[in-house]
Parts: C-alpha cells; structure tokens; sequence
C-alpha cells in the first residue's frame, strides 16, 4: 500500500480546501515542497520545489507547514487499520505499508475483492492509496509505485527497483530503462559496474533472494479490569479489590520496564454510573504495596451507592522505569521523598509542591523560579555576589527625598530610623522582557539596617524619583 | 547548617515570596521543597504527614490562626514518631497554650557591622525551666549560630566603659 499524498491528505482532512494545496518543510533554510494535492499537482508543481517558485506558478497555492511527527503517528493508525486485512503489517518507508496476504485472502472471494474493498474504503476516507500486488515485497513495491496494482515487472522502470538515484541515471544512462533490459543482462559486467546493489534489488523484485517483512508491534495496554459478581460497597472491600487490579497491572509494567506515572481507576456501580478516582504519582512507580495506600484516600470519598460491580484500572501516563541493580549501599532516600511527595499531592495537588530553581537573571524577582517538584530534579548553580533579602514583595512606597536613603521612615505603620545604610547596588531594567514593575527604571538598591532591628532592602528611582521598600533580609 | 531536605508549608499568598538568594547563606536553596497549602486544614495535614515520614530533616509551617490543642498534640505526635524537627510559624499572640516553650524572634541592629544576623531571642514560655533572653548571630563560616554578649553590655561599644 502506498499513500502518495499522505500529508497533505491528512491535513485536509483536518481542514479542508478546494483549491491547489501544498504544505511546505524548512529544509536548508528553504521552505521547499513536502507534499500537495492533486490540483496543485495538475499545475505542474512536484515536489521539493521552492515554494517560492510554487507561488510564481499558481499564486492561488495554499499552503500550510509541514508536521512529520503527526504524519508518522496518522500512519500508525493507518496500519492498525490495516491489520484488518492480516496480521502481519509493517510500515515501508515513511509513507507506505506492506502486508504479508499469504494465508489471509481466504476472507475474501479472491485477491482482487480484497484490493477493491481496500480501495473503497481509502476513496471513502479521501485517502489517495496506490496498491502493488506481487509475489515480494520487491515487486509489490513496484507495482504500488510505477505499475498498475497487478501485472508483470520487466516492462516496469528501473526506478521500480528502489534503487539511489544516481544509479538509476547511470543505468538509464546506459541505456537500461526497463527490468526486463537489466535481468536479461550478464551479472558480472553488472556488479562490477555498479556494486552488488542491483543485483540484490533485482533479486529481492524477482524472488530469488528473500526479503521478510517485520510486523511493528502493538504499542503494551496497561489497563486491567474486575467484574464482580456481588456488588461491593465497603472501603475494605473495595480495598481488597484494587489490589487485586494493581498487582497484574504492575506486574506487566515490570514486564516492559515502565512505572506508572498517572493511574485512573474507574468505579462502576449498579445502577449503570461510574466515578473515577485519579491518583498521580511524584516519580514512575510499579510497586503494587506502595501504590495501594495512595488510592485509599480517593477511594474513600467515592460514593458507592447500590454497589459496585465493575471496575477498571488503567495506568494513563506511562513512563520507562528501567530494572535497577540492588545494591549495598542503600539508596532509599529518592524513593522515599518521592513516595512522601506523592502522598502530599493527593491531598494538596502535585503541582503546589515546588522547589526553587536558579534562574539567570540579576533582576531580583526573576533571579530564581519555582517548578513543580516532581517534575523537575534540583539543580546546583545558586550563587550571588551580593547579598539578597529572605523575603521579597511588590514595592511598597515610603516617604523619602533625594539620592540618599532617608534617615527617617515610616513603613508598615512604624517609623523607623536608619542605623546604617549599606550601598547602592544599581541594578538595571532587562529591556528585552516588558515588565511593568520596571517601567521606572533604574534601580538603586540600598540594604537599611534600622535602630529597630529590621534590615530592609530599599531602592531609589533616579529617573523617577522615589523610594521603595522591596525586600527584608534575616 | 541543615542537612537534608527541609519543607516549608506555606499559605497560598501572593504578595509575598521566600527568595531562595537570601536564604543562601544557612540552607541550600536546592535542599528546600515548598508546599503551598490552599487553608490552614491543609497545611496542618501536610505537616503532619511529612514529619511522621521521617525523611526530612526539618518541616516549618506558617500558621494565620491559633493552634487549638488537639492540632498541636497531633503535631507533637507526629514530630515524635518521625523524628524529625518542626518549626511552627506563629504570629502574635497565636501561641497554642499545648506548647513546652514560646520563643519570640526578631531583629536587632548591630552597630559594629554590616551583613549582620544579629538577632534577639527570648523565651517567653517554658513549662519546666526559666525563661530568658540571648542575643544570637548566624555565624556563616562555621555554619551555626552563636550566642553574643547583649548589645548594651558589649565591650568596647557606644556607651559602655570596658
């Protein structure tokens, strides 16, 4: 099977146009051509062309930016489509597939009802496909490409025998235009010429040689289910139950060598309604005994009603969890943390358990962020040459006059005298981020030790003049 | 200084945050988690667990409104089992009337340097010894905190004879 024009039918499907289409992929620094319909192509468009030249062409073109990973992903449907016809589907190249018929046209009347209905079903998906039907994959390869489903290879060309293109012009050359040309041909004169390639193609189109078709796997499906025959309604009950589920769960992600990172475990009751309890978890887990206590708390605001009867447990975020050598030092400190951290987020939301990262910027608000911290590992990299206030807020103005930090204010509701002022530190706007906080700006920045005790991080605005308490250190 | 992991369990508040920078000098800013807690309910219950884990090696929490005195012995409790240290951030006049000691916290100016620590400590609670003050500096070289002669009474300083 052989999709011609995979991309941009997949992107017209998404959205649909009537006109010359063609969507376009940077390659050294050009956008050049990746794929188009047919109407762009009756306009004498191809690909690779420079969408520039497309343009000066048919200035109607439409044109859209490429997106091979979802290409590659529409493609992986297609071919579990395809398992419908036989089981053994592999992918051939980036935009075809090849099935291996033998033993499996028997479902049909006989081969060309099968190529029909395949070819009913693309045309009824707006699916442009191009079937070769051969005894190799060589040869189906052909006639997909340059032939006429079925029928013989020698009159095919020699670019049928999925040759590099140098060595088709070199043949072509040469003289050989057609399979027939070349296997009617002397073998040593051939090989020494162009290498042992073509013959090897030639081989594989002909049947002397084999060539296997490789079936991709199906993607693992961490999902496990339980009918009960009474219904169950009690928490140990319940309990008991979702062990049951977790322990060939996780003994399939062990299998695979992944750890769960998001589980939803649904409950169906009696009476036909179902509830969901979703548990998220700080690092990939495959452990049935740690994650068990985890679910009690949302299990525990389920409300059961009649019973529950069904329910199924799937594993929604996956992520690889290779085995890990068991040691004598113990290591037991991540997983402990992590387990704590997941056990926080049921209750708080994983989200609102951060750690600082540093950030490079001198700016004191941005000077650091805050992520997630189970999503992110700490990092190292905290330095300042200057010392930095413990807490830090929106400015807060106060009373004062001049460059020189005032040796009375008020701030808070209490008046404060200055001790010592240690500065200015002058720290200057980052042009290149709006901010708003910063439209007065430059900074001076003085750290105030007052005679009350409190040490502040004040800051004068030259070009705006005002002062500002921003920050109070320990 | 403080080894290990140390969680801080804050209020979700806006307008003000902890800067990691300033913390720098007595705890690395990598080894600090912060939990933002939407009420005190909460907050208490995420302390409670983190210091029954036992993993970490101090829990501070913040408090806005008074501890009554089955949420501090649960605290108490818990700090027990998991042997970990908690800090409970008390504003004014919200102690819990469960507490072995109260101590009262804050600034003092230091006449003789600048990038001082200086700080006063008071005892205002103890339920089985005396109460009393010290004046208290963070010694940033040899990671700890050390007990300084009161301001008034240190030689050598403004108004002193000695």
């Amino acid at each position: 099977m052989w999709f011609p024009r995979l991309a941009s039918d997949r992107a017209l499907k998404v959205r649909p146009v009537d006109a010359p289409f063609a969507l376009t992929l940077n390659q050294h620094n050009t956008d050049r051509i990746y794929c188009l319909n047919q109407q762009a192509e009756a306009l004498g468009l191809h690909r690779t062309m420079r969408l520039a030249d497309a343009r000066a062409i048919c200035p109607t073109l439409v044109s859209h930016s490429a997106q091979p990973d979802l290409d590659a992903r529409f493609l992986a449907t297609l071919r579990r489509w395809a398992t419908r016809y036989c089981p053994w589907v592999g992918y051939e190249g980036p935009d075809g597939l090849v099935l291996d018929l033998t033993g499996s046209t028997h479902l049909w009347p006989d081969e060309t009802a099968m190529l029909e209905d395949m070819r009913q079903r693309a045309q009824h998906a707006a699916i442009s496909l191009r079937l070769g039907l051969g005894e190799t994959r060589g040869a189906a390869w052909a006639l997909a490409h340059y032939g006429d489903t079925v029928g013989a290879l020698g009159p095919l060309p020699v670019a049928a025998l999925r040759l590099p293109p140098a060595t088709i012009v070199a043949l072509q050359r040469l003289g050989l235009r057609h399979i027939n040309d070349l296997s009617t041909r002397p073998r040593g004169p051939l090989a020494r010429r162009f290498g042992p390639e073509v013959l090897t193609r030639l081989d594989q189109a002909l049947g002397h040689i084999p060539e296997a078709i490789c079936p991709a796997e199906e993607p693992p499906h961490y999902a496990v289910r339980l009918t009960i025959p009474e219904p169950i309604g009690l928490l140990a009950d319940v309990m008991a139950a979702v062990e049951r589920l977790l322990i060939p769960l996780c003994d399939k992600l062990k299998m695979h060598e992944a750890g769960a990172r998001k589980l939803v475990l649904t409950l169906r009751r009696v009476d036909q309604d179902s509830q969901q309890v979703e548990l998220r978890l700080a690092s990939a887990m495959r452990d049935a005994t740690r994650i068990l206590p985890l679910f009690e708390r949302g299990v525990g605001a389920v409300d059961a009603g009649f019973g529950i009867d069904v329910m199924r447990l799937q594993a929604v975020i996956v992520e690889p969890l290779p085995l890990q050598q068991i040691g004598t030092i113990r290591q037991a400190q991540p997983d402990q943390l992590n387990d704590l951290i997941s056990r926080l987020g049921t209750r708080i939301g994983l989200e609102n358990i951060q750690r600082f990262l540093p950030a490079d910027s001198h700016i004191p608000e941005r000077s650091f962020r805050m992520a997630p911290a189970a999503a992110s590992p700490p990092q190292n990299g905290w330095g300042s040459v200057k010392p930095r206030p413990l807490r830090i807020f929106s400015p807060e103005p106060i009373t004062g006059q001049g460059a020189q930090p005032p040796s009375r204010f008020r701030w808070r509701r209490m008046t404060l005298t200055t001790g010592r002022a240690t500065g200015p530190e002058r720290i200057a706007p980052e042009w290149w981020m709006d901010d708003d906080g910063w439209r007065s700006g430059l900074r001076d920045y003085w750290r105030i030790d007052t005679h009350e005790g409190r040490r502040l991080w004040l800051f004068y605005t030259p070009q705006n003049p005002g002062w500002f308490v921003q920050g109070e250190f320990i | 200084m403080l080894q290990g992991i140390t969680l801080w369990i804050r209020e979700e508040r806006a307008h003000e945050r902890v800067n990691p920078l300033g913390l720098a000098t007595v705890l690395d800013p990598a080894q600090l988690l912060v939990a933002f807690a939407k009420n005190q309910a909460d907050s208490l219950a995420v302390a409670e667990e983190s210091l029954r884990e036992g993993v970490l090696s101090c829990v501070l929490i913040d408090i806005s409104r008074p501890l009554n005195l089955r949420e501090g012995r649960r605290l108490q409790l818990a700090a027990k089992a998991g042997g970990t240290t908690g800090l409970c951030l008390i504003p004014e006049g919200m102690g819990s009337n469960a507490a072995e000691t109260r101590w009262r916290v804050r600034p003092a100016f230091d006449a003789e340097k600048g990038d001082s620590t200086l700080m006063h400590w008071e005892i205002i609670k103890n339920k089985s010894g005396t109460i009393g003050a010290w004046d208290v500096q963070w010694s940033q070289k040899a990671r700890c905190v050390h007990v300084v002669s009161p301001v008034g009474l240190r030689p050598g300083a403004k108004g002193t004879t000695g």
